[in-house]
């Protein structure tokens, strides 16, 4: 089956490598799973997401991301991609000048074999589909990616990309930030529709109100930069209740003890 | 004159035996030509190369301007690339200076008038024509050497004639493909179009064999539009890596005309464009275009005169640079805006993106008004790549030159949209895209 696995992760920012940002964190993600990540600002979820994905801000000073056995570290973020990660940005680019028609269109390309030409009308076929399923206008499609969209549009449009692409594993990032309750609903419906056994995800967030609509197999508690605290999802209910003040206390007490 | 730093014996290729050899092969032409070449020849000679102190070559590479060893190519290869996919009217081919293909105007078109024809044919059955039009609004940017150049050896170029009241939709084509090591090709074409005419010429200049072959294109186009006419000429140029390429355009927009030119430049070592609009009556209208790949070591030079000659006119540049690797642009852009010509609105940006840090990109806008009533603004911006947006497109897959591509072609989007041909517009954004290949 296959896996991602994180092995005692430091990240830091490439500016500043001798500080870390995510300090030793270790996970193990099966496609079938969905695993929440939950903390408060600043602990580090982003910063790990990113670091994954590969982007440039961001050095792994120390451990492994391993992709089915093989460390992905040595990767360039299209070759991550392509290998089956996705990125669901928190804060998507908004490209003027790039259709989201051409944009998924190059994406699309660049996962088949070279010398092997898209079909243009099972492509168009495939990309009116995913958007009758996330609600997403057809007029989108010529639109620039995500230039001038609201956040509840940004956000479906990674969705979009993510149901194009069909990733192994996916990484999302706050993906409920800056959502009405009824954009919330599409945008959980539509990871709901990929959940499956072919798909593994990583689900970032802050609040639980997006795991009412997607409801983890795994809730892990992100402090400091490492995962403190794992269980089901009664940990997300629980740290609803009593708030994140709780697991800072519990720590401090262990700390001491 | 001075002693000039090319006598003839100083080109071995290019030398004036050559030169009456090129002479006595157009006998048949009208005097006035031949007189004009011979003219041309001579003020080549005396003209010296452009100098450190010459304004109008600020931040050029004059060691480039080497003109040793060329000489007139004698095959005229039929193997040779064609971008012009797209619908046309008609079409010249020349290959190394001669005309290898042509298709003929619609009978419909030729009954009106219409006349498109290899420049040396024109100059046999519409000499006057041609003369009346022949450099009648020279450009002064800088190269007048290469244009002399040019007069006496051009033997390649188009004529195109559009008479009065004739609209055509579909694009007048000329191909100019130069193969072979050391060879020169001075390529002139005229475009006139009558009152009212409507249409559009695209110019291709390319190299037909290895990308490292050295080469020298020295090319001239004149183009004019009479009242209410509307021109839209696009130049696309994607010489050999190893090309010294000068290219000079001249503009003539009178009453209530319109002229857009777009000039997209990719190859060459060392290319210099310079492109002088004048608008003569009310109402005219000038559009300048460019948009530059420049990548490797080479150097786009681009020189601009926008000249606002009768009141209400209005002029509107926009320059375009992408830059990779360790390459150079230079733009530098003037309006004059004369004491007659009241109510101008002339507009002049150069925009660059630069996609490395080794690249280089000069700017030098002016302004020269002379009138108290106009409106006239000009500016310049460098902005380097968006990363995060570079990073968007390889997080989903996307190869980083090909996420570049995408991106220039956004940056480019903006100037190919001024094009109403939708196929013409595919068929550039084609060759630019040919620039990303891995």
């Amino acid at each position: 089956m296959p896996s991602l696995e994180i092995r005692d992760l430091f990240v830091a920012l490439a500016a500043t490598p001798d500080k870390p940002i995510v300090k030793g964190l270790t996970l193990t993600i099966r496609t079938g799973e969905v695993h929440a990540i939950m903390g408060p600002n600043g602990t580090g979820k982003s910063t790990l997401s990113k670091a994954i994905a590969g982007h440039p801000d961001y050095v792994i000073t120390s451990g492994d991301v391993l992709l089915d056995g093989k460390s992905i570290l040595e990767m360039e973020p299209d070759q991550r991609a392509r290998a089956g990660l996705f990125l669901a940005f928190q804060y998507p680019s908004e490209i003027p000048g790039v259709s989201i028609a051409n944009f998924l269109r190059a994406a699309v390309q660049a996962r088949l074999a070279e010398g092997e030409d898209l079909d243009a009308t099972a492509y168009y076929k495939h990309l009116y589909s995913k958007m009758d399923l996330l609600k997403i206008d057809r007029k989108f499609t010529s639109r620039s990616v995500n230039e001038g969209f609201s956040g509840g549009e940004k956000k479906r449009c990674e969705i979009l990309q993510m149901a194009m692409l069909e990733p192994t594993f996916a990484l999302m990032d706050e993906t409920d930030s800056g959502l009405d309750i009824d954009a919330l609903r599409i945008v959980a419906e539509g990871v709901e529709a990929m959940r499956g056994e072919k798909l593994g995800v990583m689900l970032i967030t802050h609040y639980q109100r997006l795991l009412d609509y997607i409801v983890p197999d795994f809730v892990h508690v992100m402090y400091d930069g490492r995962i403190v605290k794992s269980g089901d999802k009664t940990l997300a209910l629980e740290l609803e209740a009593k708030g994140y003040d709780w697991v800072k206390q519990e720590l401090a007490a262990a700390a001491t003890a | 004159m001075s002693a000039t730093a090319l006598s003839s014996s100083a080109l071995p290729g290019l030398d004036s035996t050559r030169f009456a050899a090129h002479l006595s092969q157009r006998a048949t032409l009208p005097a006035w030509w031949l007189e004009t070449k011979k003219a041309a020849w001579n003020q080549f000679l005396a003209l010296p190369l452009p100098s450190r102190t010459d304004e109008n070559w600020r931040f050029s590479n004059l060691k480039g301007l080497d003109l040793e060893g060329f000489d007139l190519p004698e095959d005229a290869p039929k193997d040779i690339p064609n971008h012009s996919s797209f619908p046309q009217t008609a079409e010249l081919v020349f290959s190394n200076r001669q005309l290898v293909a042509r298709s003929t105007v619609p009978a419909d078109l030729a009954a009106k008038g219409v006349i498109f024809a290899p420049l040396d044919e024109a100059l046999r059955d519409h000499g006057d024509l041609v003369k009346q039009y022949f450099q009648k609004h020279p450009a002064h940017l800088g190269s007048a050497k290469f244009v002399a150049l040019n007069t006496a050896l051009s033997a390649s170029g188009g004529f195109l004639y559009v008479p009065a009241g004739v609209e055509v939709a579909l694009p007048f084509v000329i191909q100019h493909t130069l193969s072979g090591a050391n060879v020169a090709t001075f390529p002139h074409t005229i475009v006139v179009l009558g009152p009212r005419a409507k249409a559009t010429v695209v110019e291709f200049f390319l190299s037909g064999g290895a990308a490292t072959e050295r080469q020298l294109a020295a090319g001239v186009n004149d183009l004019h539009a009479a009242e209410g006419a509307q021109l839209t000429y696009v130049g696309a140029q994607h010489w050999s890596r190893e090309t010294l390429a000068f290219q000079v355009n001249s503009i003539a927009v009178e009453r209530d005309a319109r002229v857009l030119a777009l000039n997209l430049h990719l190859g060459g070592r060392q290319s210099r464009h310079e492109s002088h609009s004048r608008l003569l009556g009310p109402g005219a209208h000038s559009e300048m275009l460019a948009l530059t790949v420049a990548s490797g070591d080479r150097e786009f030079d681009q020189r601009t005169l926008q000249t606002h000659i009768a009141p209400n006119t209005t002029s509107n540049l926009l320059y375009k640079n992408a830059l990779l690797d360790t390459a150079k642009t230079i733009f530098s852009g003037l309006i004059i805006v004369e004491p007659d010509a009241q109510k101008t609105d002339a507009y002049q940006k150069n925009r660059n993106l630069m996609l490395s840090d080794t690249a280089e990109a000069h700017s030098l806008p002016g302004l020269e008004i002379q009138a108290n009533d106009v409106k006239c603004s000009h500016g310049s911006t460098s902005a380097r790549i968006d990363a995060e947006q570079e990073f968007y497109l390889q997080a989903r897959g996307i190869a980083p030159v090909e996420a570049r591509r995408l991106l220039v072609s956004a940056f480019f989007e903006e100037v190919l949209n001024k094009l109403d041909d939708e196929a013409l517009h595919a068929a550039l954004t084609a060759l630019i895209a040919s620039q990303f290949k891995k």
